[in-house]
This record gives C-alpha cells, sequence and structure tokens, in this order.
C-alpha cells in the first residue's frame, strides 16, 4: 500500500487515510523523502484528520520523518490530531515535543507560509 | 453481544488485525471514542511487543462482567524469551529494540488494571482491563 503525496506550489500535501501498518509507514517514510529530492519542495503538511490510532511505533516513524525532512531542508507540520489520539500519545508519555502541529490542513498551509517568510 | 476473540500474531499485518479487533469490541462493548483509542492503542503496543520480541505470540480480548460493571480484558501471551527484569521494563524510556520505550509503562498508564508475568526463555502474560465509566 502506499500513500498518496501530492504536491501544491512548494509545498507537499499527504493526508494518511489508511490504517497504518508498519511496512506503510516505512515506505511513506521513504517515499517522502524522495519526493522532497524530486520535487525540491519547501514544506510538507501531513494531515492525520482520518488517522484513529497512533501507537509508539508510529509515533516514532512519524518523529522521524520530520527530522529527516528537515535535514533535507524542508519543514513539516502534522496536522489534524484528533482530540482521543492526543489523549492516548500522552498517556503512553509521547509528546512529539519538536514536532510543529496545527489544528487543520488550512492552518498547517499558513504556518509553513510564514515560517518560509521569516 | 460481543464475544471473545483471539488473534494469533504471526506476523506485522496480525498487529493490524488485532487493533482492528480491539476497536470493534471496544465500540460494541459501548466504549467512547477515547477509550477505544485506548484499548486500540493498547493491543497494538501488546501486539508488537509479541511480534518484536517474542516473534508469535496471540492476543484475547474478551469482555468482562463485575455486577453492574462491564470492561474489556486483553491478555498477550507469548513463549519467547521472557523479560529478565520486569522492573526495568516498566520504566519509561527503556528499550531494548530501538522504539521509543513507552511500551509497557504507557499501556499501563491506559488501562484501569495491569497485570505482568515473565519468567526467562519461557515466555510473557500480560493480563489488563478497562472499566466503562
Amino acid at each position: 500500500m502506499r500513500i498518496p503525496i501530492l504536491k501544491l506550489k512548494d509545498f507537499l500535501l499527504i493526508s494518511i487515510q489508511v490504517e497504518l501498518d508498519d511496512q506503510t509507514a516505512l515506505q511513506f517514510q521513504e517515499d517522502l523523502l524522495n519526493k522532497i529530492h524530486q520535487t525540491g519542495a519547501k514544506g510538507v503538511v501531513i494531515d492525520l484528520t482520518s488517522v484513529e490510532m497512533i501507537d509508539s511505533f508510529i509515533a516514532k516513524v512519524l518523529g522521524e520523518v520530520v527530522d529527516m525532512s528537515n535535514l533535507m531542508g524542508a519543514k513539516v507540520v502534522l496536522t489534524g490530531i484528533q482530540p482521543a489520539v492526543a489523549i492516548t500519545l500522552i498517556d503512553l508519555g509521547i509528546t512529539l515535543k519538536d514536532v510543529p502541529t496545527a489544528l487543520d490542513l488550512e492552518q498547517g498551509l499558513a504556518k509553513l507560509e510564514q515560517d518560509l517568510e521569516e | 453481544m460481543a464475544i471473545r476473540s483471539c488473534i494469533k500474531i504471526k506476523s506485522e499485518w496480525d498487529i493490524v488485525k488485532a487493533r482492528q479487533q480491539g476497536r470493534n469490541l471496544a465500540k460494541e462493548i459501548g466504549f467512547g471514542i477515547v477509550d477505544q483509542a485506548r484499548v486500540t492503542t493498547t493491543v497494538s503496543e501488546l501486539a508488537r511487543n509479541i511480534y518484536l520480541y517474542a516473534k508469535t505470540g496471540e492476543i484475547t480480548i474478551e469482555p468482562i462482567f463485575d455486577g453492574e460493571k462491564k470492561g474489556l480484558k486483553i491478555t498477550a501471551k507469548d513463549n519467547g524469551p521472557g523479560i529478565p527484569d520486569i522492573r526495568i521494563a516498566m520504566e519509561d524510556g527503556y528499550s531494548t529494540s530501538g522504539g521509543l520505550g513507552a511500551g509497557l509503562p504507557g499501556v499501563k498508564r491506559l488501562m484501569d488494571e495491569f497485570i505482568i508475568q515473565s519468567k526467562e526463555n519461557e515466555g510473557t502474560e500480560i493480563i489488563v482491563s478497562k472499566w466503562l465509566r
């Protein structure tokens, strides 16, 4: 299973709408980095509105993809984390501290645009 | 009424299968969205532990009753290498697999009851439960 990555001007947009298994998550990590490399994208929004559960493995993969993208010069914002997911992550002890987040896709894009202007 | 569900964990796909079962049962028994996420995440963590450390094992999810109270019990059982020191394994941030080390202490916080038994070279059994409020 591959997660589609869309390009919009300088940005890449991803909406995760499938139940993430480990392989899909890791494949996504690689696909996104390749896409950043190909397109020279400056920013990435990963929208998690449809994601009903993030366990420690998926959290780790997401945290890593943010760090990896940063290394390549692209900023990543995670958006749309559901209340139940946020509560569960904190219960698990996972804060995703250094990961930029926004309420929804629109605010995520606004955040990227603002960051890139500075 | 929700019935007992037993999932053999042999591959990564079984982790997804187990957590889907967990979510279905949690929904059926009447848990709200947040507790559904807690149950699903717990099943996912326990199933992944089996897959990572023991390779194979099984997860059983079943409804439990105590008078008026309803809940869900999840049992994760394997015949893997066991945990040499449970106290250390229950510390936040401890991991031998390169993970976040959130697994076991995290599961304990997600659930209402948590029992772990493990013997080196014999296996591990973790029983957790969550009650409907």
